[in-house]
């Protein structure tokens, strides 16, 4: 097919069609990302509680001309990468080694990337037993007022609370075939539909797609992938991604840290949709 | 009947209870947790606790708010509708008409209450969920309820209570419901920043991204005697693993046990130990404590 046939073909994929390249294995995931963007990559290990989780990795890299902290989801490329690193689902010593990365950025001033890649946050019966809940809630309330600029990228799979834990920042990017959504269509289907079968009807109407969310004003950019996707040219795909990166950042550093922190407030303050009924009732006078 | 809730000091009322109940209707109640018949009359005056067992069942927000002084109360946010953002759509029936039957069966526009009372005499902003309606799913209303009750405490220089339960983040809305996640956090900044506390209560049930947000980040965490607070369901997790979790799993009590909250109050007890840990932070308007030149700079969430 012609590259532009491809491009053509892009459009008309359905919500389903960008579940399944989401999840694809041979998709690029953090640490490729990392290692082909950045210089100097030293990885950080552990939360500092309890242990170090495998899904969840970070460290300080060289990006561009800055030096960045890096957090991400880590997915594997085969099954047994994959049961290493928990399929990108991480415990709450996940969360915490990321809070911990987290605060150190901000202590040396250091922007923050984040890259998001999980199914979801694990849930067992440990998770619970640490605090999974806990450890989720304390990401947010801390990337929330980080002293210091965020972007964060979806580069497959957001996937929930497990999601936004390492994704509240200055900027949100979605990689044209990701997907972030508020439960996963398999649990939404078994939920609303009753039938886990239904997934791709679920994916559908959640609207967790990059068009989707960038439409709904969640998500700041739509990054595109080479045709077809990025498992099939991860190199084009993480090129065109790291150039985006660079320039929200460029952006981002050129503010005052207050400016920064009030539109941050102004951006999640302003998320949500509603009708305020004195709103209406103006409305309809105005109209006579 | 106002009166009937405190007769001990300790226990708080609400006149929504005996108003709402309509208790001559159906004057015995069997208890979900032990079985017994229950008289409705004796339930209620224990505040729906079994007076059998001890078993805690579930108050509407309208209940709730019985845990203010009488007559404190004035509600705000009225005004704010759910809406359907997706126009979301399943088989059984669309988010639109879900809404529409969830505002006529409970008579709530949606599933918080928010406002402000006061405890004893001490002014606070309080924000309470509501099971019955949709599961206390959190959606935009709820989470714009919460965020600004959060703001009005800090502008009024106010403690906040909230008071939560619920089924986690509301589907129908998607991704825009999980930002409220964010939403409610961000604004508890504003509240930090006055030096005002947060007191969470959690109640049965308490899940997902409720748990996983705002709650779990506050000053005081307190939680009824077994209640069922958790982030992933018991049912999610017994498929994954494909065991029975213990019994007690996801209690208050393990939640006391594993370090993540602070208290398991029993209901009855309350009002007075809220009113107790209000006065601690109030206190602070009489005495200061902390010379006022090296007073602790609370800046960025942390001191």
């Amino acid at each position: 097919m012609e590259q532009h046939e491809l491009a053509t073909a892009n459009q008309e994929l359905t919500a389903w069609d960008r579940v399944l390249r989401a999840r694809q294995p041979q998709r690029p995931h953090t640490l490729d990302y990392v290692f082909a963007l950045c210089e100097e990559f030293v990885e950080l290990h552990g939360d500092r509680r309890f242990g170090d989780d495998p899904a969840i990795v970070g460290g300080l890299a060289a990006f561009g001309e800055r030096t960045v902290v890096v957090i991400g989801h880590q997915k594997g490329n085969d099954t047994r990468e994959n049961m290493r690193r928990n399929f990108g689902m991480p415990h709450p010593e996940g969360y915490r080694k990321a809070l911990r990365l987290m605060r150190h950025a901000e202590k040396f001033g250091l922007p923050l990337i984040c890259f998001v890649d999980t199914p979801g946050a694990n849930p067992n019966k440990e998770s619970e037993e640490r605090g999974q809940a806990n450890a989720i809630a304390e990401c947010i309330q801390t990337m929330t007022n980080l002293r210091t600029p965020i972007v964060a990228a979806v580069i497959g799979e957001g996937g929930s609370g497990g999601a936004l834990a390492i994704s509240v920042g200055d900027r949100i990017l979605m990689q044209e075939n990701a997907i972030y959504s508020v439960a996963s269509p398999e649990a939404a289907a078994a939920i609303l539909w009753r039938d886990a079968a239904r997934a791709p009807d679920a994916a559908s109407a959640l609207k967790l797609t990059a068009q989707d969310l960038y439409a709904l004003e969640i998500i700041d950019e739509v990054v595109p992938e080479p045709p077809g996707g990025a498992h099939l040219n991860p190199q084009a795909a993480i090129t065109t991604l790291g150039e985006r990166i660079q320039a929200h950042l460029d952006e981002l550093c050129a503010l005052d840290l207050p400016t920064l922190l009030q539109r941050r407030y102004a951006k999640y303050r302003s998320m949500g949709r509603y009708q305020e009924l004195a709103d209406v009732l103006l409305r309809s006078v105005k109209q006579g | 009947m106002k009166e009937l809730f405190r007769r001990t000091r300790k226990s708080f009322s609400s006149a929504e209870i005996s108003e709402q109940a309509q208790i001559p209707d159906d004057l015995w109640v069997k208890c979900s947790a032990c079985r017994e018949i229950i008289y409705k009359k004796q339930l209620y005056d224990n505040l729906k606790v079994c007076p059998k067992c001890g078993h805690h069942m579930r108050m509407s927000a309208h209940e709730w708010l019985g845990l203010l002084d009488v007559g404190s109360f004035s509600e705000t946010d009225v005004h704010l509708l759910p809406t359907d953002p997706l126009g979301f759509v399943t088989p059984d029936e669309s988010y639109a008409v879900k809404l529409k039957k969830s505002q006529q069966r409970t008579g709530m526009a949606d599933a918080v209450i928010a406002g402000v009372g006061s405890i004893n005499g001490i002014v606070l902003a309080l924000g309470v969920g509501d099971f019955s309606f949709m599961g206390a799913s959190m959606g935009s209303v709820y989470g714009e309820k919460m965020a600004r009750a959060a703001e009005r405490a800090a502008e009024m220089n106010i403690p906040l209570l909230t008071i939560n339960t619920s089924g986690g983040a509301r589907q129908q809305e998607g991704v825009i419901a999980l930002m409220q996640m964010a939403k409610v956090t961000m604004a508890l900044n504003r509240l930090a920043e006055a030096g005002q506390p947060h007191i969470a209560v959690l109640v049965d049930p308490c899940y997902g991204g409720v748990t996983a947000s705002y709650p779990s980040v506050a000053d005081i965490i307190i939680a009824e005697p077994g209640a069922n607070i958790g982030f992933a369901g018991k049912r999610l997790i017994e498929q994954i693993i494909r065991q029975k979790l213990p019994a007690g799993f996801q209690t208050a009590e393990f939640m006391l046990e594993h370090g993540m909250i602070d208290l398991v109050v029993p209901r009855n007890e309350l009002r007075d130990v809220l009113a107790r840990l209000l006065r601690h932070y109030d206190r602070r308007r009489q005495t200061r404590s902390v010379p006022a030149s090296e007073a602790p700079a609370y800046a960025n969430g942390r001191p």
